[in-house]
């Protein structure tokens, strides 16, 4: 009796939890904003040769910086391309890049965060001396020195980006893993001779999950921030790639007489950062209650 | 005090000697000969060879680490690629501006933060809290070099009232200030509404308030003074923010300091001038927080007997 309410007790308590968390989110509306604005932007992503026929990319000298009409929803820019179209598929490059930023970001960080964690002693120590040399400098600086050393464009970026924000999820991961660390499952596991990766990958990992998650929605966020502001200084993606941050990079000499080239790409990465914010909120209201901001 | 004072000072040797680790290994990182590298392009030969005997290029790496420590340490932080001027000379030329915008623009974010945050947890789930809570989360949301853009349209272009770029009045000053704010007091009206409401719900509050206190001197003296070392923490997190939007606010308005620097650097491959400046970042990071370091020991008297 005793040992069945034992075995089943926990597996029980994670379960509501996480389900308690599903329907928290389900009703905080602003993470069904967040997940609204997510889907259209990832639908404008994946369906972008779909609303928008033809290239982008592709000069059309006649009409250089038309206003909005109803042959160019959005007018056109100083090479007469359609910016409704480099918008669409500019969405593509930014979530590919959200994607990247973070995937860099959670294959390096998870790993050497949940191995600094749980070892302690002097793994830990040197790892935690390296995320402090590189904490030194603000995250977009970091950044901008990588872009610096590896030089500008699409993969490069994604790098940068992605190499600045390991840090992050390296001290995330190692300060969760110093609390589950020592919880009575994980005692239980290594009493009972279970061997360290198993431990780590199969009790500890997926109770570290949800502030994960919730950096990972985030991070995503400011992943396109970060890109754009690459792309507009000029040393992230180059043109004639249609990327958000650089198309209004070039707006910018010309948003003294037609404002409409400058306008409409800072709306698209202002919601697409928007809605990853709103459903990170909506994330961690619903599964990770103690962190603060 | 004293002995605070020392304690933190020598942590940061460590955090310094690191950041002169990772700018060191920058150079090394690239491809090709270092001194070419410093040198810039247009070099020749000769200027090639000069830069690799002055640098100590043609040592072993742990010399050289040791030389360049040494350079730093006379403030001699090599010449830059572009200009020829020493890199130390141009910095400086630039680091008053970039501290002059930073400043006004944290100033500016703390006084519209704080009270905020404030009003924002002292009326929870009122029209004030919502509104806040949605406009820092449009703050945080929104490309500070767009909103530069923005307020540059409509202040300088539509209505005329100030300048669209440049340096030299306070009027100069106004939209940089406000665009580089913009995403710090966000962040800093969140903290401060998420810590008031902890604080608010402690025994002390009530206690004050069943004396019959004003409810006035209760969220200032005894809420908000608690809620300060967050927040300051907050404050200080948030100007690494801010040194990367200079960079971009910088461009936008066409301000002269370090973070446009960096940029121009980037684009002409100065790397002694890249390094230098990035350097110059980093150190003022790290000096900011100590200060922060030093104020919690201020607000928090129990912090300095740790």
């Amino acid at each position: 009796m005793n040992t069945k309410k034992n075995e089943t007790d926990p597996s029980e308590e994670i379960k509501s939890s996480s389900s308690r968390g599903w329907a928290k989110l389900k009703r905080n509306k602003a993470a069904l904003v967040g997940g609204i604005f997510l889907l259209i932007y990832i639908g404008c992503a994946l369906g972008a040769p779909v609303l928008f026929r033809g290239d982008p990319s592709a000069p059309n000298l006649m009409a250089s910086l038309s206003p909005p009409s109803a042959k160019y929803f959005l007018g056109t820019d100083e090479l007469g391309r359609s910016i409704l179209g480099r918008i669409l598929y500019g969405s593509r490059i930014s979530l590919m890049i959200a994607v990247g930023v973070v995937g860099v970001g959670l294959i390096f960080g998870v790993p050497v965060g949940l191995i600094s964690g749980y070892y302690g002693g002097k793994t830990d120590f040197i790892i935690q001396r390296f995320t402090d040399m590189m904490l030194a400098f603000p995250g977009f600086l970091l950044a901008l020195a990588l872009v610096a050393i590896l030089g500008v464009g699409l993969n490069n970026t994604v790098i940068s980006i992605g190499i600045s924000m390991v840090p992050l999820y390296i001290r995330l991961v190692r300060g969760c893993v110093l609390i589950v660390r020592e919880e009575v499952y994980v005692e239980a596991a290594r009493a009972i001779g279970t061997k360290d990766r198993h431990i780590i990958f199969r009790h500890i990992l997926p109770n570290v999950m949800a502030p994960i998650i919730v950096q990972t929605s985030l991070g995503m966020g400011t992943a396109i921030l970060f890109a754009a502001g690459l792309g507009f200084l000029g040393i992230g993606v180059q043109p004639p790639t249609p990327e958000w941050g650089s198309m209004l990079g070039s707006a910018r000499a010309y948003m003294m007489g037609k404002p409409h080239v400058a306008t409409f790409p800072g709306i698209a990465i202002f919601l697409a950062v928007l809605s990853f914010n709103l459903l990170g909120d909506g994330l961690r209201d619903a599964f990770d209650p103690r962190s603060k901001i | 005090m004293i002995n605070f004072l020392l304690k933190r000072l020598l942590a940061i040797i460590p955090v310094l000697l690191g950041i002169t680790l990772l700018l060191f290994f920058m150079l090394r990182m690239l491809p090709g000969d270092p001194a070419q590298v410093l040198a810039g392009q247009m070099a020749s030969p000769a200027d090639v060879e000069i830069i690799r005997v002055q640098m100590g290029l043609d040592q072993p790496i742990h010399i050289q680490y040791a030389s360049f420590l040494n350079r730093l340490l006379h403030l001699d932080l090599g010449r830059s690629a572009r200009t020829q001027n020493p890199v130390i000379q141009e910095i400086w030329a630039r680091l008053p501006n970039t501290l002059v915008l930073a400043v006004c623009a944290i100033t500016l974010a703390c006084a519209f933060g704080i009270p905020a945050g404030v009003i924002a947890a002292v009326r929870p789930y009122s029209w004030v809290d919502y509104l806040v809570t949605i406009a820092s989360l449009f703050g945080i949301s929104m490309p500070v070099f767009w909103l530069g853009i923005m307020l540059m349209i409509g202040f300088a272009v539509i209505l005329q009232w100030l300048p669209a770029g440049g340096i030299g009045t306070w009027k100069h000053l106004v939209l940089p200030s406000i665009t580089l704010a913009s995403f710090v007091v966000a962040f800093i009206a969140r903290m401060t509404r998420s810590c008031m409401l902890e604080v608010l719900a402690q025994d002390y509050v009530t206690t004050a308030r069943s004396k019959g206190l004003k409810e006035n001197v209760i969220i200032i003296k005894h809420a908000l003074k608690n809620a300060l070392i967050p927040i300051i923490t907050v404050v200080g997190l948030q100007f690494g923010l801010l040194l990367g939007g200079a960079v971009l606010t910088e461009t936008v308005f066409a301000w002269p300091g370090l973070g446009r620097l960096i940029v121009d650097s980037i684009l002409a491959r100065d790397y002694a001038m890249i390094q230098g400046s990035i350097l110059i970042f980093g150190l003022l990071y790290t000096l900011v927080n100590l200060v922060v370091d030093l104020a919690y020991a201020f607000v928090d008297p129990r912090i300095r007997y740790e």
